[in-house]
Formats: C-alpha cells, structure tokens, sequence
C-alpha cells in the first residue's frame, strides 16, 4: 500500500465508548476523492479526531466500516496499515533521542528497506520540506524550532510514500507567522505528491484555505456538511454551519475568488473615453474579492479599477457586482 | 578465613601491635608514606579489586533483577505494590542486621555480602528505571504506535533509550552507596577495603585507615565520573540545546 493516492471511504463508521449513551461519532459516511484534502472541522467534543483516528485504527471501529482503497481497514494487520499511512499530529512526536536524519528514516526502516535506499529518500524529503539535508541530517530535535520540527514531521509521515495521510491538527501549535508558512508549504507539496489527506483542524479559515473539501461534525460527532469550501460558504446546509462558517462567510467566499475570475464591465460600457475617467482605486487582476472590496470601501468608492501588471485598466468591477457574487 | 566478625572477642582490650616498622608507624603517625608503599601490593591493591569485584557484580546483578521488574511493571501496573514494597522494605534493613539474618543461611561468604548489597540496589534501579520508562513524552508514544511500532519496537527503539538519562542517574547512586556499603562486607569476609579498616581499627592504625578509606572514597569518586562519561556517550541528544 503505498504510491498512487487512493480513496477513503468512511461507510455508516460508528464509535461508541463502552459506558456512553451517545456514540463519539454517528454513523459518519462520506467519501475523499484520491488525492484530494478532505479537513474535518467542528467544535470539541465533535468526534473530528477520533473519526480521523479510526482510519489507522488508534481508536477501534464500534460499527460500519472505513476503506482505502477499496480495501477495509478491518481486514489489514494493524501494524502494517498504519505503516501505510502517514501520520502528523500536533505535538509533532518526534522522538528526541534519533537524528532528523533517523526521525525520518523510521518507517521506511520498520519496513526494511534498504540502508541507501532510505538515506536518499531522507535527503530527497528533507529538501521538499525546505530543510537542507547537509545542515539538517545531524541535528537532534532539541535543536529544531517548532517549525522546523514539523516539518521533519511531515517529511517522517512522507518517508514511506504512503498513498494516505492523517493529519492531527498539525499546525496548531505553531505561530501565526510560521503557521502560515507551512499551510503554503504544505499546498505546495501536494501539488506534488496529490497524497489523499484527513486533515483535522478547528480553525475554518485554514481548513477554507487547505481543503478541497471540508467535512463539518457538530456535537454528537454527526454530520452536519460536506462539501467544497466554495459551495459551504455560500449554502451553508443549516444555521449550526452558518454559525459555525462565522458571520464574515461572504468575506470569506470572496477571499477564494480573484478578479481575473470575473467578467469585467469594459470601458465602453461605462460610457468612457480613457481608463483615467474610470474612478476608485486600482488593482491588480491577481488580487482576492475580499480584497477589492477592502480597497473600495477604504477609499469610499463604488467601483474599482481593474489593471494588468503593467498598469494598463482591463475594466471597471463594481460594489454591487461583488454584493451579488457573496451570496 | 574469617571477618572480624567471627574472630573478634567482645570486650577484649585493643593492643596496639605496629610490629617492626619504621619510627611512622611504630609512632602511629597520620600518615605514612612508606607503610603504604610496603603494603601496595600484599594489602591494599587486593582490597581495592576485591572491592570493585564486590560492587560490580552487585550492582550487575541488582541492575538486571531491577529492569526486569521495572520491565514487567511497565506491562503490569498491579506488580509495582509488592515490586515497590519488597525493594522498599530490603532498603530499609540495617546492613548489619541484614547479614545476621543471612549468616545462618548462607554462612560467612561472599554469597552472604552480595545477597545484602544487591538487596540495597534495587530499590534505587527499580524506582529509576521505571521512572525512566514512564517518563517517556505522550506525543512521541502516540507517534510511535501510529507509524506502526510494534509494542516490543516501541520497548526497545523508543522508551528504553529515553529512559537511559534516568537508568544512568540510578545507576550512578546504586554504584556510589554501594562501594560505601561494601566497606561493611568485612564483617563477613575478608575482603574488600573494609578489611584493612577493620584491622586497623583494631589497633588504631592511623595510617591504614586514612589510606583505605580515601581509596573507598576515590573509586567512588572515579566510577561515578565514568557513568557520567558513559551517559554522555550513550545520549548525545539530551546534551544538545537550542542553537537556533
């Protein structure tokens, strides 16, 4: 099991705790497309860990069934299911007395791939993650900044080359700044390896930003949505996602959106004889709907102008086309 | 040969007895310089040996009756009661009183002197090695068994390793109160740097005691310097900080 993405199907997937009225989590079905991300989202309490957690079986399945691949995580010995699974959590893990060159080299270690086949696969993971391997290989984990740690992290979860990833939360515990930088990185590197990832978050925005798909659990571990983050923040199913996609989920639609997406009233349109008649601010066609409407607003104007990268307007974008675009 | 212990007559007057030694020791002056080269070899070098051999295989044998017991307590929490009690109440038991429980068993042997100091160890290993083995970070455990170690990989290739800070501290006290202990050893056999000590004491040597004692006090100065050099080689990784 490992290479080729594969498909994960949460089938009617129950957790009941021995002792507990209500199920952690209920009968959860939905399907992440291979090489897609799918982030689960909700409050505490809403079972988003320990749905993830059933996929490499942390936590045992009461009833139902989930399937890579096609094939049922059941019918799989435990310890090599997890072997083909990657898995980053929070806390990074990683284990303090082993070099990041060691770190990394773990599972393909556990599954007995050759010594010069796992050290250039180290170095090889070591540069996606934007951690030189000469400087990096040595080092031990107490001399890593929380970033860098969870970046080894990530590489030690793609050592294998695992079709699926878990990942727990895993830039919680990072500052904004650093946070930010690896969300980046991260999306870079799927556009790489297009892994199938279970990505467990409470942060909205980051899963809006990550997911191509975001799966909302409420209380109960039930499933409230699932759906494109396009397509949730613009119909939300209920008030408890509505309330949960916050009261800025227009904002936020228009923050997926650039310009250049949209179809542009012309200067003739406008009755214009030259783009400096055009009034409001300018920008670039690369900038986000929510931006644009930021700059219209700070500059008391109903309309902006669109301009290509050297300056030259390509069209006029007003307050009520965007009012119409959010909801 | 017997120890003191079993020649000894209660009550009998001390004579000093400096046989024909130089005017230091016939004077029984602090030290002297001589008498120990004298005596180097035929005396105090055997009782340094006897004294490391005597600490060595307790401490051995106390480190693997200890890591197993902390081994299977680590499986079995219910064992750590009677394991924790057991090695508590041992420690507890005055050395003398000890040997006079196993004299009548054992008899007047080096068997009877290991049985009491290996007793001693185990309640320092036991309490470290399991510390050390339960000291292990809960995001590295939870790490580990989702990349799929085995229970036993997880024992061998994370927690052990880990505990090896903890292991060496316990080991570095097991050694020094040992070869402190040991020095009671002569009361049983006449072996070990207690030996010259107990004679000289006898007959209030000066010199002999000063020069037993210090040897006493430097080998437990040199081995805990050699587990501290031996931890530092064993765990790099905990000496390292932040450079970044």
């Amino acid at each position: 099991m490992s290479g080729a993405a594969a498909e994960i199907v949460f089938d009617r997937a129950t957790k009941r705790y021995p002792g507990r009225a209500e199920p952690a989590v209920r009968e959860l079905t939905l399907t992440v497309p291979a090489g897609e991300i799918c982030c689960l989202v909700g409050p505490s309490g809403a079972g988003k860990t320990t749905a993830m957690k059933m996929v490499n079986r942390l936590i045992d399945i009461t009833e139902g069934d989930i399937t890579i691949g096609g094939t049922s995580v059941r019918s799989l010995d435990v310890t090599a299911l997890r072997r083909g699974i990657g898995y980053v959590i929070q806390q990074v893990g990683l284990f303090p007395h082993m070099s990041v060159a060691d770190n990394v080299a773990t599972v393909p270690r556990l599954l007995g791939r050759s010594r010069s086949e796992t050290s250039s696969r180290v170095d090889e993971l070591l540069d996606l993650v934007d951690l030189p391997a000469v400087d990096y290989r040595g080092r031990f984990p107490a001399q890593l900044s929380g970033g860098e740690r969870q970046r080894v992290g990530l590489a030690r979860a793609l050592a294998a080359n695992p079709p699926v990833m878990l990942m727990d939360e895993p830039f919680g515990a990072l500052d904004p700044i650093t946070r930010a930088r690896l969300q980046q990185e991260l999306l870079r590197i799927q556009n790489e390896l297009h892994k199938t990832v279970l990505f467990v978050t409470h942060d909205i925005d980051e899963a809006i930003l990550i997911g191509d798909r975001i799966a909302i659990l409420r209380e109960g571990g039930v499933l409230a949505q699932y759906d494109t983050p396009e397509a949730l923040l613009a119909r939300p199913a209920d008030d408890f996602v509505a309330r949960f996609l916050g009261a800025d989920r227009g904002l936020k639609l228009l923050a997926l959106r650039r310009l250049d997406e949209l179809q542009l009233k012309s200067l003739d349109e406008l009755q214009l004889e030259s783009p400096d008649e055009a009034t409001g601010p300018r920008a670039e066609s690369s900038t986000t709907l929510r931006d644009a409407l930021s700059l219209m607003i700070t500059a008391r104007s109903r309309s902006l102008v669109v301009v290509d990268r050297d300056g030259e307007a390509l069209g006029v974008v007003t307050l009520d086309a965007l009012a119409g675009l959010a909801s | 040969m017997s120890g003191p212990l079993a020649q000894g007559t209660p009550g009998e007057p001390v004579i000093p007895d400096f046989g024909e030694g130089s005017d230091c020791v016939v004077e029984n002056r602090l030290f002297c310089a001589d008498w120990v080269r004298d005596n180097w070899a035929g005396v105090l070098q055997p009782a340094l040996l006897q004294h490391v051999k005597l600490t060595v295989i307790a401490v051995a044998v106390g480190f693997v009756i200890a890591l197993a017991a902390a081994l299977l307590t680590h499986r079995f929490r219910l064992l750590e009661r009677p394991f924790g009690t057991f090695s508590a109440v041992v420690y507890t038991i005055p050395s003398l009183a000890l040997f006079q429980l196993l004299v009548p068993v054992t008899g007047l042997t080096v068997t009877t002197v290991e049985i009491a100091l290996v007793g001693y160890t185990l309640l320092i290993l036991y309490r470290n090695i399991l510390e050390g083995l339960r000291g292990v970070p809960v995001d590295v455990l939870e790490a580990a068994r989702g990349m799929g170690f085995t229970t036993r990989q997880t024992l061998w290739r994370i927690e052990l390793p880990l505990a090896v800070p903890a292991i060496m501290a316990g080991l570095r006290v097991a050694v020094v109160s040992t070869i402190a202990l040991a020095t009671v050893a002569a009361l049983v056999v006449p072996q070990g740097l207690g030996y010259p000590i107990f004679l000289a004491l006898r007959e209030a040597f000066k010199t002999e005691i000063l020069v037993a004692g210090a040897l006493a006090v430097g080998l437990a100065l040199v081995a805990d310097g050699l587990l501290v050099l031996a931890e530092r080689v064993l765990t790099p990784w905990s000496r390292t900080r932040r450079t970044t």
